[in-house]
C-alpha cells in the first residue's frame, strides 16, 4: 500500500528583545551562569510578572508577515509542571486565546509553489538550562535563559513529505531573520522544530496515529528525522502494526528516533489563565503601527528583483538570502546603475571572499560604493576586466577606494591612442617574420600581437584599443 | 494611658507637639510585647533592634521638621510581606529560611513614609486559614481568651493591634483573612478593592483574590494607612491606576440619607444568636445617624464558598509549585533522584492544610475535570460580582455579620475542614467580586468577646467606605474596652 505522511511543525523562535519577557533583565547569549537574573525571573515569592510590550510588537511582525489574523485580545496562561530550569513551575503561555491564527505562507519545491496553513502564533517565556557534571555527579541550574522571550509557530498539518517540511521552515526562518525579530542560530537554540507525523493510506482523509519528534537542531536532522520516522512508521503499518501515539527523540549520531515517553506518560500541564496578568488588547491603530515598520519580505524582494533588475531568479534567489546582502547589492545598483554587471560582482567575487573567511556581508570591507565605482572605471575604460580582479581583491583586503588603489598600483589603462600607436610600431618593427605570416593570411598571429603589445605596455593597455589599432596597422594601414 | 495604647492620630498628635518621641513609643510598645508576647505569640519574627534604630531616625527626621504620613510610628507586617534581608516565611517551613533580597511595594511605601517596623507576625501557613492554627510556627492567641483564636489567616497582625504589640498592622485578605480576624480581636480592618493595592512582594496564595490591607484601632487609623499603600505600582499588572483620594476627607462626613443593603441572604441559620443581635443593634446606629436601611439580594450567595474553594486552591497549587527544594528555603535531605527530592521537600514542607488545597487544586485543573471544576466557578464567580452590580444600583453600602460567630476555641475546628471553611461565609464574596470591605468592632458577646460589623462597598469606594464606617463609630459609640492581659 502506498502511504501519505501528514506532517505539521511546531516551530519556537526566540526573539531579540533587548529585555526578557516579563522582566527587566537582559537576554543576552553567552554570559556566566545566572548573572542575567532578578527576582522576578527566578521565581521567587510574591514577584509578579510585567508584560515587555516590544515581545508582542515582534509577535505581530510575524503574525502579518504570515498572513495571520490579529486578535483583538488574548491571555496569557499558566502550563504547570516541575522540572529544576523552570523555577515558577509553571510557564508562562498562551493557551485558549492566542493573539495570531489562520495564516499561511508559501514555500517553493521543484518549481511548484504551495501554501502551507499557519494555525496560531502565541507568545511565551522560554526555560533555563540544566548542566549536569557526570564526573562529580550534580546537576547545576542556569536561569540566564528563564523568561527569554519565544514566539511558536503552529503550522497545519499540510506538508506531505520532509523536503517540504525543509522548505516550510527554512521559509520561516528567512522570514523571522528579515523581520530582524530572531538570530535564527539553531545550535544556539534561538530556532528550534518539533515536528507531529502520522502517515495514511494515500488518497484516504482520516489522519493515521501520530508521533511527535523532538531534538532536531538542523535543517538537515529535520529532514533526516522526517525521513526515518516515515520509513519507520510503513514499516510498522506494513508489518500489520499500530503506530504508539508518543514522543520520540531524534539521535543525529545514529540516525535514528527512540521513544521518549509514551502518550500514558505526557504531562497533564493543567493550563489556566494566569491571574497576574491582564488580557492583552491589540488595537487597529497598534496594528497599523507595526504594519507600517516591516521591511519588504524575501518573496516579494526576490519577485521584485527579477522584475526591477532584469536578473534570474537564481541570481535574485541568491542576493536576497538575507536582507543585508540584498541591500548591499541594492546600494551598488543605486550607485552604478549596472544591476546586471552589479549582480555578477556580489554574486562573484564579493561573496567569494567572503564564503573563504566565513564572513557576513555586513563585516564586508568592500564599500558599496566602492564596488559601483570600480564598475564605473571598467565600463569608462580606465581598468580593463583583468585589472578589476586585482583591484576588488586589493580593495577588500584594504578597504581602500579603487582610485586610490589604481593610483598606489599604477594600473591606470593606456586610452591614449597615439602613445599606444608608438608602441604597436616597435612591436610590428621587431618582428617582421610574424607580420609576413600574418600578412600571408595567417591570421592566428594576430593573437601574438595582441600578447605582445600587452606585454610591451605592462597590460595596462585597453584591449579593445589594441584590437583596433593593431588590425589596422598590421593591414598596413599605417 | 500607655503609649502603645494609642492610635495612630494621637501619637502624631503627641509627636508634632513635642510630647513623646518615636523612641519613647517603639520602647513602650517592644515593653509591652515583652509583657505579653509569651502569652499572645503574635509575632514569629521580631525586628526590635531596627525598629529602634528607625525609631531614632523618625525622632531626627520630626526634630527637623520632616514628618511624613507615618514618621515614628510602629507597625507590624503579616509574614506574608517580603522585606528585604529579613526571614519571610509565610508561616511554613518552606521557607523557614527564606531572605528576600526586595522588599514589598507595599513594604517599601511604608519606610518611605517613615514608618518603624516591629516585625514579622503570625499567619495560617500560606495564609490557608481562618484561625491561625496552621502556622508552622504555632497558634497565635486571642488577647481577649487566650483559650481562644484570633482568627486568621492575618491572626498574628489582628492579635497585635489588640493587644498593643504594635499600633497599626498589616495584613492579606484572600477571603477574609484581614475582616475575620479584625471582627475576632476587636479593632478595624480593611480589605482594599482588588487592584487597589500592589501586590508586588505579597507572597501569593490566590492571586485573583489577595489583596492587602490595615489593622487599626480606629477608623481614622485606616484612612492614615490607606493614604499610605494605596496606588498603582508599575511593577504589578493587576493594580489599576486609578487616582487615590484623600481617605481622611471621608472622616466624621455623616451618612444622612445614605442607602444601606441588608442583604437577607446573609442572615440565616448558623449566625450566633449573639453575633446577630450586636449586628442588628449596628443597623439601628446607622439608622440613627440618618441612614435608611433596606433589603437587598445577593442572589448567588450560596454558591460563594464552594467557588472560593475551587477559584483559590486552583490558584494557590499553581502558586505553591515554586516551592520545590531547587532555588530557596527547605530541602530534603538524602534524595535518591529529582523526583525524591520534590516529594520528599513538599510533603515535609507543607503543613496539612496547604497539601489539601493543593490537591484540590490540583484536581480542579486536571484535564476532564476543568470544565466542571475551574471554569464552572469562574463562571459563578461572574454571576456573584453581578449580583453586586446590581445590588449597588440600589444602595450605597451593604451591612453585614463580619464572621457567624465570634471567637472560637483553639483546636475546636482543626480536624472539621468544613467548619472551618464556613468561618468566611460573609467575607469571601467581596473577594470573589473584587469590591472593598471594612470590619468595625460593633460590641462584645455576654462572655466579653468582640464581635464585628462588616461594610462592604462597590469597586474603587473605600472613600465611602470610611465615611460610612466612621459615622457608624461616632453614632453606635461602642464601648472601647481593652482585653485584659
Ligand atoms: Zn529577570
Amino acid at each position: 500500500m502506498e502511504y501519505e505522511p501528514v506532517i505539521g511543525l511546531e516551530v519556537h523562535a526566540q526573539l531579540l528583545t533587548d529585555a526578557k519577557i516579563f522582566c527587566g533583565c537582559s537576554t543576552k547569549f553567552g554570559a556566566a551562569p545566572n548573572t542575567h537574573t532578578c527576582p522576578v525571573c527566578l521565581g521567587m515569592p510574591g514577584v509578579l510578572p510585567v508584560l515587555n510590550k516590544k515581545v508582542v510588537e515582534f509577535m505581530m511582525k510575524m503574525a502579518l508577515a504570515t498572513n495571520c489574523r490579529i486578535n483583538r485580545e488574548c491571555n496569557f496562561a499558566r502550563k504547570n509542571y516541575f522540572y529544576p530550569d523552570l523555577p515558577k513551575g509553571y510557564q508562562i503561555s498562551q493557551y485558549a486565546s492566542p493573539p495570531a491564527e489562520h495564516g499561511w505562507i508559501e514555500v517553493e519545491l521543484n518549481g511548484w509553489k504551495k501554501r502551507i496553513g499557519i494555525t496560531r502564533i502565541h507568545m511565551e517565556e522560554d526555560a533555563g538550562k540544566l548542566l549536569h557534571d557526570e564526573i562529580n555527579p550534580a546537576s547545576y541550574v542556569d536561569l540566564n535563559r528563564t523568561g527569554v522571550p519565544l514566539i511558536e509557530i503552529v503550522s497545519e498539518p499540510d506538508i506531505r513529505s520532509a523536503e517540504e517540511a525543509t522548505a516550510y521552515l527554512r521559509r520561516l526562518h528567512e522570514i523571522l531573520v528579515y523581520l530582524e525579530i530572531c538570530d535564527g542560530n539553531m545550535e544556539e537554540g534561538s530556532f528550534r522544530c518539533d515536528a507531529n507525523i502520522s502517515l495514511r493510506p494515500a488518497g484516504t482523509e482520516a489522519f493515521g496515529t501520530r508521533t511527535e519528534l523532538k531534538n532536531m537542531n538542523s535543517f538537515r536532522n529535520v529532514q533526516r528525522a522526517l525521513e526515518y520516522e516515515i520509513k519507520r512508521q510503513q514499516y510498522v503499518l506494513e508489518g500489520g502494526g499500530q503506530v504508539i501515539q508518543e514522543t520520540r527523540l531524534w539521535d543525529d549520531t545514529a540516525g535514528v528516533t527512540h521513544s521518549m515517553r509514551s502518550k500514558e506518560d505526557a504531562h497533564d500541564y493543567r493550563y489556566f489563565p494566569d491571574p497576574d496578568l491582564v488580557p492583552v488588547v491589540i488595537v487597529a491603530a497598534w496594528i497599523d503601527a507595526v504594519q507600517k515598520t516591516l521591511p519588504e519580505l524575501p518573496l516579494e524582494k526576490r519577485e521584485r528583483f527579477v522584475r526591477a533588475y532584469q536578473i534570474p531568479v537564481y541570481d535574485a534567489g541568491v542576493l536576497t538570502a538575507s536582507r543585508a546582502l540584498a541591500d548591499y547589492y541594492e546600494e551598488v545598483v543605486r550607485l552604478s546603475g549596472q544591476p546586471k554587471i552589479a549582480s555578477n560582482w556580489v554574486m562573484g567575487d564579493v561573496l567569494r571572499f567572503l564564503n573563504e573567511d566565513k564572513r557576513d556581508i555586513r563585516e564586508c570591507p568592500i564599500a558599496p560604493a566602492s564596488l559601483a565605482e570600480m564598475i564605473r572605471l571598467i565600463r569608462e575604460g580606465t581598468i580593463s576586466g583583468k585589472m578589476a580582479k586585482e583591484v576588488s581583491e586589493e580593495m577588500y583586503r584594504t578597504g581602500k577606494t579603487p582610485e586610490a588603489i589604481i593610483k598606489e598600483k599604477g594600473l591606470v589603462q593606456i586610452t591614449d591612442e597615439g602613445a599606444l600607436t608608438k608602441t604597436i610600431a616597435e612591436v610590428i618593427g621587431k618582428n617582421s617574420e610574424q607580420l609576413a605570416q600574418y600578412r600571408g593570411g595567417k591570421e592566428k598571429v594576430f593573437g601574438f600581437f595582441v600578447g605582445q603589445v600587452m606585454k610591451a605596455t605592462r597590460g595596462k593597455a585597453n584591449p579593445q584599443l589594441i584590437n583596433d589599432l593593431l588590425k589596422k596597422m598590421l593591414a598596413g594601414d599605417k | 494611658m500607655e503609649l502603645y495604647e494609642l492610635s495612630i492620630h494621637e501619637l502624631q498628635d503627641k509627636l508634632r507637639e513635642g510630647e513623646t518621641t518615636s523612641a519613647e513609643i517603639t520602647a513602650s510598645v517592644f515593653g509591652r510585647i515583652d509583657a505579653v508576647e509569651k502569652d499572645v505569640r503574635a509575632y514569629i519574627t521580631l525586628m526590635r533592634e531596627t525598629a529602634l534604630a528607625e525609631a531614632e531616625r523618625a525622632d531626627l527626621a520630626i526634630r527637623k521638621g520632616e514628618m511624613g504620613a507615618l514618621t515614628g510610628i510602629p507597625v507590624a507586617l503579616k509574614d506574608i510581606f517580603c522585606t528585604k534581608g529579613v526571614r519571610t516565611t509565610c508561616g511554613s517551613r518552606i521557607l523557614n529560611n527564606f531572605i528576600p533580597p526586595y522588599d514589598a511595594t507595599v513594604v517599601s511605601k511604608l519606610r518611605a513614609a517613615g514608618a518603624v517596623c516591629t516585625g514579622k507576625t503570625n499567619m495560617d501557613e500560606f495564609a490557608m486559614g481562618s484561625s491561625t492554627e496552621t502556622s508552622f510556627f504555632g497558634v497565635t492567641r486571642n488577647p481577649w481568651d487566650l483559650e481562644r483564636i484570633p482568627g486568621g489567616s492575618s491572626g498574628g497582625s489582628a492579635a497585635a493591634v489588640a493587644a498593643g504589640e504594635c499600633i497599626a498592622a498589616f495584613g492579606s485578605d484572600t477571603g477574609g483573612s484581614i475582616r475575620q480576624p479584625a471582627a475576632l480581636c476587636g479593632v478595624v480592618g480593611m480589605k482594599p478593592t482588588y487592584g487597589r493595592v500592589s501586590r508586588f512582594g505579597l507572597i501569593a496564595f490566590a492571586s485573583s483574590l489577595d489583596q492587602i490591607g490595615p489593622f487599626t484601632k480606629d477608623v481614622e487609623d485606616c484612612a492614615i494607612l490607606m493614604n499610605v499603600i494605596a496606588g498603582y505600582d508599575p511593577r504589578e499588572s493587576t493594580s489599576v491606576p486609578e487616582a487615590v483620594p484623600d481617605y481622611r476627607r471621608f472622616l466624621g462626613r455623616g451618612i444622612e440619607g445614605w442607602r444601606v443593603g441588608i442583604p437577607k441572604e446573609y442572615f440565616v441559620a448558623g449566625i450566633d444568636p449573639e453575633v446577630e443581635a450586636a449586628v442588628r443593634q449596628a443597623i439601628r446606629a446607622v439608622e440613627g445617624a440618618g441612614a435608611k436601611c433596606m433589603e437587598v439580594s445577593l442572589p448567588h450567595t450560596d454558591y460563594c464558598v464552594a467557588v472560593y474553594y475551587v477559584v483559590a486552591p486552583a490558584e494557590a497549587s499553581s502558586n505553591l509549585a515554586r516551592y520545590d527544594g531547587v532555588k530557596y528555603g527547605f530541602r530534603s535531605e538524602g534524595n535518591r533522584d529529582l523526583l525524591e527530592m520534590y516529594k520528599k521537600t513538599r510533603s515535609a514542607g507543607f503543613g496539612a492544610e496547604v497539601k489539601r488545597r493543593i490537591m484540590i487544586g490540583t484536581y480542579a485543573l486536571s484535564s476532564g475535570y476543568y470544565d466542571a471544576y475551574y471554569r464552572k466557578a469562574s463562571q459563578v464567580r461572574g454571576l456573584i460580582k453581578r449580583d453586586f452590580d446590581e445590588a449597588f444600583m440600589t444602595c450605597d453600602v451593604i451591612l453585614t455579620p463580619t464572621s457567624p460567630t465570634a471567637a472560637f476555641r483553639i483546636g475546636e475546628k482543626t480536624d472539621d475542614p468544613l467548619q472551618m471553611y464556613l468561618s468566611d461565609i460573609f467575607t469571601i464574596s467581596a473577594n470573589l467580586a473584587g469590591i472593598p470591605g471594612i470590619s468595625v468592632p460593633c460590641g462584645y458577646t455576654e462572655s466579653g468577646l468582640p464581635i464585628g460589623v462588616q461594610f462592604l462597598a462597590g469597586h474603587f469606594q473605600e472613600g465611602r467606605l470610611i465615611q460610612f464606617a466612621s459615622a457608624f463609630e461616632t453614632h453606635a459609640k461602642i464601648e472601647r474596652r481593652r482585653p485584659r492581659l
